[in-house]
């Protein structure tokens, strides 16, 4: 277990510096950040004088290892635009995203497994047709749509949630956070919903194929051939099984709702990292474009790794030492 | 003595609309501690019956016609909560693949525990050690550890082991045995038998042994029940059925069997296949295939009782000829 484990932890430092090399000549090839940075009005001395304080006059290669340098202690560089360091401006927004993310996931859960283990149980019923429909619609309203609908219905015409914003927070472990106030919470509400539909009619339709791929196995039936009552059945034998490609879902579009919280987050003003990356892009504010690609990187590095972990823990037949 | 398992007229049906009967007009009868071998070749009906003494059957399958009297009281009127009480704790079952009768995220031990804990309301502990000296009983080897390992660490014999340990968990009056050593070595396969054999005969344990393997009626069963189509062929006592069968499906199938024939001749075999069960011939059912067919057989025959035995054609075998 712990070779395999510093083997896997090898193999992530390769992919991310595998990314490094990517995201630096991807970001530098987009376009010249000099072009919107500089005053046209400014003179070519001026000119000079600020490409050479960025370093943007050394060639590429040379850029690339400064950058590296860099990163050995955690240095992205300053922004562009808000002449701070880049990976604090991305932390400062964290939280915002993280909590909005969070409460998607577990919104995704809380409904769309007990619908999806519903509809799987009962194929045959009405409200499992019903689900199993409104799923779809989950699946192919367009975010950004369902956001403004959410706002015109709940906000403009009920006038029950506020449009945008994170409202009051309170600090918890030196970062600011909307979920530990009534009034975050309700500003919260809304978007979080908006992220969690997609999510929520994955998990459904996932969680009814998943039923339906065990309920017909041998050991359901040997199961009810020993007497159990249906409930243990159902949510030991039948839940445990289900939780091992539910897991892997799970944790992969956790990361997603980080790295693509942008049109959630844009709709409902909420100051997170989505919001950020899409200015910075605007701007070209190649520092912070590459610190938040490389915190995407390591996310997905990272959730993958939790991921492993997990399955080991719910399926005894996969262990970490069989791979190679 | 009055039966502990008395099957009358059983008919179980598949299929939403047109009702395909898997089985039909099924009886036989089975006393306390006996062993009855119910045969018959792949979808003969004889799974769905064992199914369907246990309530068991997969949607939309379903008893349509006849009782199930199991101690007395109709199994086929009982509720689903009744059946539940009754599953596991006096009617227990074994199947046929052992790689997949058990839950393969579940330890051994969770999966034995649980089911001393549906019928017997006892700590924990209790159940543990009752488990663990079921293992002991069935013949696995330090099954105190091995309450702890999950299915995949067991071989296809010893999971049929552990299996056979939850089927007898609670002593049940009847076990349904549905083809246990079919995908087993054929020195497992002895084994488990002999297994069975032995803990059946102690704690006066009935059993109906599902299988297409004569040999092993042979050596176990007490009496027969040969199934084709979904109906009764031929039943009887062992002796009297694979001595002198009077059925030409229960003949052919003894003739089958690889011992029966001589070096160098070319084996023997029924001609033909089984019909499905919605393109079955009026009248017998085995008439396509049967050499001795006649105009008589486009009418069904009845169950013809001769002593303890019964038959089902027109035209009976007299001897075997050896």
């Amino acid at each position: 277990m712990a070779i395999s484990l510093i083997r896997r932890l090898i193999q992530a430092l390769f992919v991310i510096l595998a990314m490094t090399v990517i995201v630096f000549i991807g970001v530098s090839v987009i376009g010249n950040p000099v072009d919107i940075l500089i005053n046209p009005d400014a003179n070519q001395a001026e000119r000079l004088r600020v490409i050479a304080h960025y370093g943007l006059d050394q060639p590429l290669w040379k850029q690339y290892l400064l950058f590296l340098q860099g990163l050995t202690h955690g240095d992205f560089g300053d922004s562009f635009v808000y002449g701070r360091p880049a990976l604090g401006l991305i932390l400062e927004r964290l939280p915002a995203t993280l909590e909005l993310a969070i409460s998607a996931l577990l919104i995704a859960i809380v409904i769309g497994l007990p619908l999806g283990l519903y509809a799987g149980l009962y194929p045959n019923r009405l409200s499992s047709r019903i689900i199993m429909s409104g799923s779809i619609l989950g699946f192919s309203l367009p975010t950004f749509w369902v956001g403004l609908m959410l706002i015109m219905v709940f906000s403009v015409e009920l006038r029950w949630l506020p449009t945008n914003g994170r409202g009051v927070t309170a600090e918890f472990l030196g970062a600011q956070w909307s979920f530990l106030t009534k009034d975050g919470l309700v500003h919260l509400l809304l978007p979080a919903f908006n992220l969690a539909l997609f999510k929520t009619s994955l998990i459904l339709r996932l969680t009814r194929a998943g039923v339906q791929e065990v309920l017909p196995q041998d050991y359901i039936k040997f199961a009810r051939a020993k007497g159990l009552p249906e409930r243990r059945i159902i949510f030991v034998h039948v839940l445990k099984n289900l939780m091992i490609p539910l897991v892997t879902i799970i944790g992969l579009e956790f990361g997603s709702l980080i790295a693509f919280s942008v049109v959630t987050e844009s709709i409902f003003a909420w100051p997170g990292m989505g919001k950020l990356i899409i200015d910075s892009i605007n701007l070209l504010d190649r520092p912070v474009i590459v610190a938040y690609l490389m915190m995407m990187v390591l996310l997905f590095v990272t959730l993958n790794f939790l991921i492993d972990v997990c399955y080991t823990l719910l399926d005894p037949r996969v262990r970490l030492d069989a791979r190679a | 003595m009055s039966a502990l398992l008395e099957v009358r007229n059983l008919a179980t049906e598949f299929g939403a609309k047109l009702g395909l009967r898997a089985v039909n007009d099924v009886s036989f009868r089975l006393e306390r501690g006996k062993v009855l071998g119910l045969v018959g070749e792949s979808g003969s009906g004889k799974s769905v019956t064992g199914f369907s003494i246990m309530g068991l059957l997969d949607r939309p399958g379903r008893v349509v016609d006849g009782q199930i009297l199991f101690d007395g009281t109709d199994l086929a009127t009982l509720s689903d909560a009744e059946m539940r009480r009754l599953r596991g704790k006096r009617i227990a079952m074994v199947f046929q693949d052992p790689m997949m009768t058990l839950n393969p995220v579940l330890t051994v031990g969770t999966q034995m525990i649980e089911a001393v804990r549906a019928h017997d309301p006892v700590s924990k502990d209790v159940a543990r050690q009752r488990s663990r000296d079921a293992l002991g009983l069935v013949g696995i080897p330090s099954p105190d550890e091995r309450l702890s390992a999950y299915p995949h660490e067991f071989s296809g014999g010893m999971r049929q082991r552990v299996a056979i340990a939850i089927a007898l968990l609670h002593h049940p009056d009847l076990i349904i045995a549905d083809e246990p050593t079919t995908a087993l070595d054929v020195t497992i396969q002895s084994q488990i038998i002999s297994e069975f054999q032995k803990l059946a005969e102690q704690s006066n344990t009935a059993v109906i042994w599902i299988t297409h393997d004569l040999a092993i009626v042979s050596r176990l069963a007490d009496d027969i029940a040969v199934m084709y189509a979904g109906r009764l062929v031929e039943t009887g006592s062992v002796e009297e059925v694979l001595g002198d069968p009077r059925h030409p499906y229960t003949r052919g199938l003894i003739m089958s069997v690889p011992s029966q024939n001589h070096r160098g001749e070319p084996l023997r075999q029924i001609p033909g296949m089984t019909p499905a069960i919605n393109r079955l011939p009026p009248g017998c059912s085995f008439r396509t295939r049967c050499e001795q067919a006649t105009d008589a057989c486009a009418a069904m025959p009845d169950l013809m009782s001769e002593g303890s035995r019964a038959f089902r054609c027109f035209h009976p075998v007299a001897r075997i000829d050896a």
